[in-house]
């Protein structure tokens, strides 16, 4: 295998300017296929899925999903997309066994939606606007397993096998135009750009856009041209890649590379590269040829979709709170900076933090829970955070706890322990373990004159006017009371037996 | 007048994965070239006022419910397949030697 060159990304930027064009691939969430009723639902047996429609039978005809159509709208709209008063289908023809019809039925010069935009948001806040350039409908290709090469393999197979449960599930199809002028920013552009997709996907709820599991896929097209120059360089198309990560080190990777090849005074080929997750490098694939010439026609079997301006009014209508507006109306909610917001939208907790505040919770204590004590305990056991056995009813009811004066800081966050230790709720946890906070003051009372009785020399330095001494008092009685009781009280307490007022 | 070269016959044919001789290139070429402007006549004919269309019939978003129908069983879906493995169409090597 040959070395791939790379030029360092500083030196690449200062002469280049990136030029992306990102197209992403969603899966949508329907019960069936886009052109048949065969079931999506993941994990079945093998061609257990699959009727003469989606296996291109002779004779069979396809009909289209409503929902998949109205998925499509939905996401369009969404992008701030025009959408087609009339648009068809169209074969994709090509062969390859992946499709048993021969072609795709996708769309080709008539997507139902086009024309668009989305703001994205980098990790400073910097919003970075990326025009849509189509959405259109398609369908999902089946699944090959090579035989007989090294590791599964195309290359050296004798032969491939082929399951057709996943031809014809509905793909939505987003193309971006030529995203230009992010400069190094690009692929942090590249990477927040499908993040914010994602989210955007998840919020219509159309798909749930898990790119682990395929249902969200990348490709990356990136060219690179001299900072004087007027027109692109040529691209290569990096295709499938399928973690946000990844896309941000594709895009790297492939501007190092490209930077490379023209520093040296060579010329960069059109082709299809493979992104690889262990080291972050591309490699090249197919060559672009003439050969791949689909041949689009209108598809004949199909009448042509023509959604009612009513129909596109009321989906607008229904539209839930795009997910960049919402996340900036919590910030402004919460009361928190642009930096700590990121740091909970890294953390994943910002529906566990709204759902705490929904259950009575405030939203500093919410957010210092599911911040600290319950990040750090997701974060050690290598789980999310909806994965705690932890609801956000329980940590309002601690919450609660907390600001009634029950519990204290550090008895909320044994109960905390308590519920994650699978010892039931958090009045459970309070009654078993015996967590309350001391604030019958007899007892309290008793331990306070234990503790002076026991530091004489300390309760002599405050009854002196040395007020700042308590501390070593109050500490006794914390301790003396196992932590059980509210320090500031025992505090006010102490200095009323020492005759001793504050300030 | 729009016609068909040879030359995009052979290309078609090899995109069709069709083995054609030079006879049958030429014979073919011919023919096609034939059929293409009987079709263009048509565009002669329609006016301004005819759209293109790509369906005789006079209908639009023709859609179904969402909801799933039986699918055939994997014997089913294979009993047509010349060859089976694992429950799966068996299909010859993709890519060749290169």
């Amino acid at each position: 295998m040959t070395v791939t060159e790379l030029l360092s990304y500083e030196a690449a930027l200062a002469e280049y300017d990136p030029v992306m064009g990102l197209e992403v691939h969603v899966e949508l969430g329907t019960k069936t296929k886009m052109f048949c009723g065969c079931s999506t639902e993941l994990g079945q047996d093998a061609n257990a899925q699959t009727c003469p429609t989606c296996l291109g039978l002779p004779g069979a005809l396809p009909v289209v999903n409503a929902v998949g159509v109205e998925s499509a709208i939905k996401i369009g709209l969404a992008l701030n997309c025009e959408i087609a008063e009339w648009c068809r289908f169209a074969r994709k023809n090509y062969f390859y066994p992946d499709m048993p019809k021969n072609f795709q039925t996708s769309q080709y010069d008539e997507p139902i939606a086009f024309d668009g935009y989305l703001d994205v948001q980098l990790e400073d806040g910097e919003v970075f606007r990326v025009e849509i350039e189509r959405a259109h409908m398609e369908e999902d290709t089946g699944k090959s397993t090579h035989i007989g090469g090294a590791t599964g393999r195309i290359h050296g197979a004798s032969h491939s096998l082929l399951d057709y449960n996943r031809a014809g599930i509905p793909l939505i199809e987003i193309v971006t135009k030529p995203i230009q002028g992010a400069g190094e920013r690009a692929p942090e552009v590249a990477k927040a750009y499908v993040a914010e997709l994602r989210e955007l996907i998840r919020a219509l709820g159309v798909s749930e856009a898990r790119m682990d599991k395929g249902q969200m896929r990348c490709d990356v097209n990136l060219s690179l041209m001299r900072k004087d120059a007027a027109e692109f360089g040529t691209r290569s198309e990096t295709k499938n890649v399928n973690s946000l990560r990844s896309v941000e080190r594709a895009a790297r990777f492939e501007i190092q590379r490209h930077a490379a090849i023209l520093e040296a005074g060579g010329k960069v080929v059109q082709e299809t590269r493979h992104f690889h997750e262990d080291d972050g490098t591309t490699t090249a694939g197919r060559i672009k040829d003439n050969a791949e010439d689909y041949r689009y026609f209108p598809e004949p079997d199909l009448v042509p979709v023509a959604p009612a301006r009513e129909w596109v009014e009321e989906l607008r209508k229904g539209l839930p709170e795009l997910p960049r507006v919402r996340r900036n109306r919590l910030r402004e909610e919460w009361g928190v900076s642009e930096v700590e917001m990121q740091a909970i939208l890294n953390a994943g907790a910002v529906d566990a933090i709204v759902a705490t505040t929904e259950a009575g919770a405030d939203a500093a204590s919410a957010r210092k829970w599911w911040m600290g004590e319950l990040a750090r305990n997701a974060n050690e056991k290598g789980v999310s955070l909806e994965e705690l056995p932890i609801t956000p009813a329980d940590v309002a009811r601690v919450s609660a706890l907390v600001a009634s004066g029950d519990l204290n800081d550090k008895l909320a966050r044994q109960v905390i322990e308590g519920v994650l230790a699978g010892e039931g709720t958090p009045d459970q946890v309070v009654e078993k373990r015996g967590l309350k906070v001391v604030s019958d003051d007899g007892a309290l009372g008793a331990a306070v004159d234990e503790a002076i009785a026991g530091n004489a020399a300390v309760a002599d330095k405050i009854r002196g006017g040395k007020v700042a001494a308590v501390g070593a008092l109050v500490g006794a009685v914390m301790k003396a009371t196992r932590g059980q009781a509210d320090a500031a009280k025992v505090k006010d307490l102490i200095l009323e037996k020492l005759g001793v007022s504050e300030g | 007048m729009p016609g068909i070269t040879r030359e995009e016959v052979a290309h078609l044919a090899r995109l069709a994965r069709l083995e054609l001789a030079d006879e049958e290139l030429d014979h073919f070429a011919g023919q096609l070239d034939d059929i293409i402007g009987a079709v263009a006549r048509v565009s002669e004919v329609a006016d301004q006022d005819v759209p293109p269309t790509s369906h005789p019939l006079p209908l639009t978003n023709v859609m179904r419910a969402d909801e799933v129908r039986p699918s055939l069983t994997p014997e089913q879906a294979l009993s047509g397949a010349p060859a089976q493995e694992q429950q799966r169409f068996k299909v010859p090597q993709i890519l060749g030697e290169d």
